[in-house]
């Protein structure tokens, strides 16, 4: 790939002295088709590394949604009621999910079996995300090319191929909702600046199509519809209305507004909840204007002034009236919680612990920016600096997505996604406009021409860096012949290591942290061997294969979409946190004692339990460092049986030795996770039930297990199913008659390859580091 | 004030009559004419009620579509403002215009249920 653009560009040099228009473009198009290029296989180190297969939580429905959708028909697939999901309330699917995603890869599936091509959709449903990533650094192209210039536009396209930022979200396999998501909100502002720029209607109304590709794909779609207002209000403050800007709003909304309302998710919402008033607010407002406009030019200024004060007092008196009245009469719904997290961080926390839970919710640190961004965090305030000083109304537009993506991105990490986009245009940018500074031809031959090939050639050069310096070289003496200036040469080389180090810290990036399915783990010997932890996997298709097609698993909420993805099992709760209370029962039954949490798996009819236990391997994420969530979640709803203080120590520790405090020794969550853990010795250093991940020798060591027995543990412990047992016939007398019972449960034990450790415990590396997918945080 | 403002409106409507080209006054009788369609909408609805919301929904925002789209037009066909829109001429407008109906009907279409 390097050596092919290397060629391509090498020659494209020495033919445009000929003919620069039509090299030009064929330079740009080849550019655009590296970047592409580029974007699609730095996202496959997942598929190579491991398999073609569906990674994380969230993935895992939208895989099955769509299978389902392929399978059944898109109108079956719309009224699709759930009966495996939320049992027993079930969920209706079609009216809570954007179809977009599964519209989009059903489509191409469909495209692709009419071109008899037998594609399964499993394969298209994994490479959908890196497919759109080139077509999202297309339209970063085009955005960046309304905005600032084609060399720039260049740059953004391949800064946002490779920004670690995006690919966090869209490798192989991450099957999500923002991997077209972004795609088509870039290609909505695009389009928004083209309507700006030219007012004419049709551009709004694509606007306002493409706005509705994204309403269907993700609920970042409330970004747009608050920050395309926005920018219309902040122009009418500056003074900078125009009737352009009126006929390009006035079509994207009311069009936008009707389409946003197919969705059957989305439904009245965009009249309906105060997110979206922003908008209509606007459009009353610009309608205003317009007419106050109009009135103006047929009077004199005084007869004006009187009109004016008038109409304006009868305007806001009548908009302000009436947000009110709806409000009060209840037709506007009032911010939602999710909303307000936005604004006040602390929020969440306090009111909505299932929000704060979610590791995407958490607030960003600062390492991430650097670490998702590199050196584009660093260029961007310049580029938006370049906006301000250069402005007009489409940057205007820039810099407001600029400021308020970076105040959600240090928000939520989730939001991440958001910024990264700008960053990269911003960025691009600034890079453009520094290079057309020192790349400047100072000779009186072809002046502007060479600049712009110079620009282009910076962007050839930019992911064929990777590995590659030689022809850095190579072009060096061409610069500073044109110029003449050490100085100008050396900040280009500055420049240019800079840019290199930027496509290198990416591929480790996304090599590193973003290309791990994690329901498959690997795990790193000292020779540097690789083992592959399947425990996910074999525990689902142990659910699968031995469990009846009927039967309940208890989990938590994270694992809930995989268990009906692989298992095809029944679930309790799921990644689709819908209801509160009901993950709060299941919190409740994970956090209290063994006889009372009997009860509540008796009343929700659950047939098996499944916890995660990285004890053994060292794996962090498991079940008992995301307790505390359980224990919170839990008390939230039921503050009388459940409460926070009693599962620390004294000193306000959470520790799982024997120090712990007892409630967190006896409850249902540590007794499945370390069950007979207690007679296990890893190695010959540590004692015997000695938990890697918490680093201590577990408090609470041989107990049985009365009400559940143990159904199946994974080769590394790392899944452990317990059997629900029935009510007995006679009532358990308990500590009576140890020495039957202590018979008893030899018998009932499983005579499957629980326990046995034969390998070195290993410690495992390929689990992903940045919190960023939907999984409750740990601790 | 009020006697002011009554003979501000008249100036407005004298100036108007006078000054407007008579392409543009066929508009604005098809931009009233769609304004007291809304108004009969809304009338309709409080007094009767919006109980599918979706029908009462798809028909007001088709009005209020149609509206917005003929102001677009007369916008952009007013040879006055030829300076802000350059690059569009009346064809392509009225292209535009057919176009963007197209769309919102088709939609408000699916929506009326």
């Amino acid at each position: 790939m390097a050596d092919a653009g290397g060629i391509v560009g090498r020659a494209d040099i020495k033919s445009a002295m000929f003919n620069p228009g039509g090299w030009k473009s064929l330079l740009t198009f080849v550019i655009l088709a590296l970047a592409w290029l580029a974007g699609f296989s730095s996202r496959l180190f997942a598929v190579i590394r491991f398999e073609s297969i569906i990674h994380e939580f969230d993935p895992w429905f939208n895989y099955r949604a769509t299978h389902y959708m392929v399978e059944h028909g898109f109108y079956n697939f719309l009224n699709w009621f759930d009966d495996r999901a939320w049992f027993p309330l079930g969920r209706i699917v079609g009216g809570t999910v954007y179809p977009g995603l599964m519209v989009t890869s059903g489509t191409i599936h469909w495209l692709l079996h009419m071109l008899n091509i037998p594609v399964h959709i499993r394969d298209i449903c994994v490479f959908l995300a890196p497919v759109f990533s080139g077509m999202t650094s297309l339209a970063v192209y085009f955005f960046t090319k309304e905005v600032w210039s084609q060399g720039a536009g260049l740059f953004a396209a391949c800064f946002i191929a490779i920004v670690p930022g995006y690919i966090s979200r869209s490798v192989a396999g991450s099957y999500d909702n923002e991997g077209i998501a972004i795609f088509a909100l870039m290609f909505t502002y695009y389009l928004w600046i083209k309507a700006v720029k030219t007012g004419q209607v049709f551009w709004g109304i694509c606007t306002a199509l493409s706005y509705f590709y994204m309403v269907s794909a993700w609920g970042g779609y409330v970004f747009i519809i608050n920050l395309i207002p926005l920018h219309v209000f902040v122009l009418l403050c500056m003074g900078r209305y125009s009737k352009r800007i009126f006929t390009a709003y006035t079509s994207f909304y009311i069009v936008g507004l009707i389409c946003s309302m197919q969705i059957p998710f989305v439904g009245f919402q965009p009249i309906r909840t105060s997110e979206h008033m922003a908008a209509a607010g606007v459009f009353a407002l610009l309608y205003a204007y317009a007419c106050l406009r109009y009135v103006q030019t047929f009077l004199s200024k005084a007869e004006f002034r009187t009109v004016f004060f008038f109409a304006a007092a009868v305007a806001a008196g009548v908009v302000f009236l009436t947000v009110v009245a709806l409000t009060w009469a209840g037709y506007i719904a009032p911010w939602s919680g999710r909303f307000y997290s936005l604004w006040d961080t602390g929020y969440a926390k306090i009111h909505i612990p299932i929000i704060a839970s979610v590791s995407e919710h958490q607030p960003t640190t600062w390492v991430s920016f650097f670490f998702d961004l590199h050196i584009l965090v660093c260029a961007f305030p310049a580029g938006v600096w370049y906006c301000i000083k250069n402005v007009n109304d489409e940057r205007v537009f820039v810099v407001l997505y600029a400021i308020f993506a970076s105040y959600f991105a240090g928000v939520m990490v989730r939001l991440m996604l958001t910024l990264t986009p700008v960053v990269c245009v911003l960025a691009a940018i600034a890079f453009s406009k520094t290079f057309e500074i020192y790349l400047k031809d100072e000779s009186p031959r072809g002046n502007q021409r060479n600049s712009e090939d110079g620009t282009d050639n910076k962007n050839d050069r930019l992911y064929d860096k990777v590995g590659k310096t030689k022809k850095l070289r190579e072009d060096r003496p061409k610069e500073e012949e044109g110029l003449g200036m050490n100085i100008k040469s050396i900040i280009i080389i500055a420049l240019l290591m800079m840019l290199m180090l930027f496509a290198v810290h990416c591929t480790w990036v996304t090599s590193s942290a973003y290309s791990s399915p994690s329901i498959v783990l690997a795990s790193y010997g000292q020779g540097g061997t690789r083992t592959i932890l399947d425990d996910f996997r074999e525990a689902y298709y142990w659910l699968r294969m031995n469990t009846p097609d009927k039967a309940r698993v208890m989990s938590w909420w994270d694992y809930g979409y995989q268990i009906a993805g692989m298992g095809n099992r029944t679930t309790l709760v799921d990644n689709n946190t819908w209801n509160n209370s009901h993950i709060a029962l299941v919190g409740k039954a994970m956090s209290s004692n063994e006889s009372a949490a009997y009860d509540i798996m008796r009343m929700l009819d659950v047939d098996y339990v499944l916890v995660i236990f990285g004890g053994v391997i060292g794996y962090s994420g498991d079940d008992i460092n995301k307790f505390l969530w359980m224990v919170r979640i839990a008390e939230g709803e039921h503050p009388k049986d459940i409460r926070e203080s009693d599962y620390f120590t004294p000193q306000g520790e959470f520790r799982v030795d024997a120090q712990g405090s007892q409630t967190l020794l006896n409850c249902l969550m540590y007794k499945l996770s370390y069950y007979r853990f207690g007679q296990m010795q890893l190695d010959f250093r540590s004692p015997a039930g000695f938990d890697r991940t918490r680093g201590v020798e577990i408090g609470n060591k041989n107990f049985d297990l009365t009400h559940l027995e143990e159904a199946y543990t994974t080769e590394h412990w790392l899944v452990r199913i317990y059997r629900v047992k029935d009510l007995t016939n006679r009532e358990i007398i308990p500590k009576l008659n140890k020495p039957i019972k202590k018979t008893k449960r030899k018998s009932s034990k499983k005579a499957k390859k629980t326990g046995i450790i034969k390998k070195k415990p290993k410690i495992i590396k390929g689990k992903k580091t940045s919190t960023s997918s939907k999984k409750t945080v740990k601790k | 004030m009020p006697e002011t403002l009554r003979s501000v409106v008249a100036k407005f409507y004298d100036e108007y009559m006078h000054s407007t080209p008579k392409k543009l006054k066929v508009v604005d009788a098809y931009l009233f004419y769609v304004l007291l369609t809304g108004v009969i909408q809304f009338a309709y609805c409080c007094l009767v009620g919006t109980f599918p919301f979706n029908s009462f929904l798809s028909g007001f925002i088709s009005t209020v579509g149609t509206f917005v789209l003929g102001v677009c037009l007369r916008l952009q066909s007013n040879p006055q403002n030829k300076m802000e829109f350059t690059g569009i001429s009346p064809e392509r407008s009225f292209a535009d215009f057919i176009f963007a109906h197209i769309i919102l009907h088709l939609v408000v279409i699916n929506f009326i249920g």
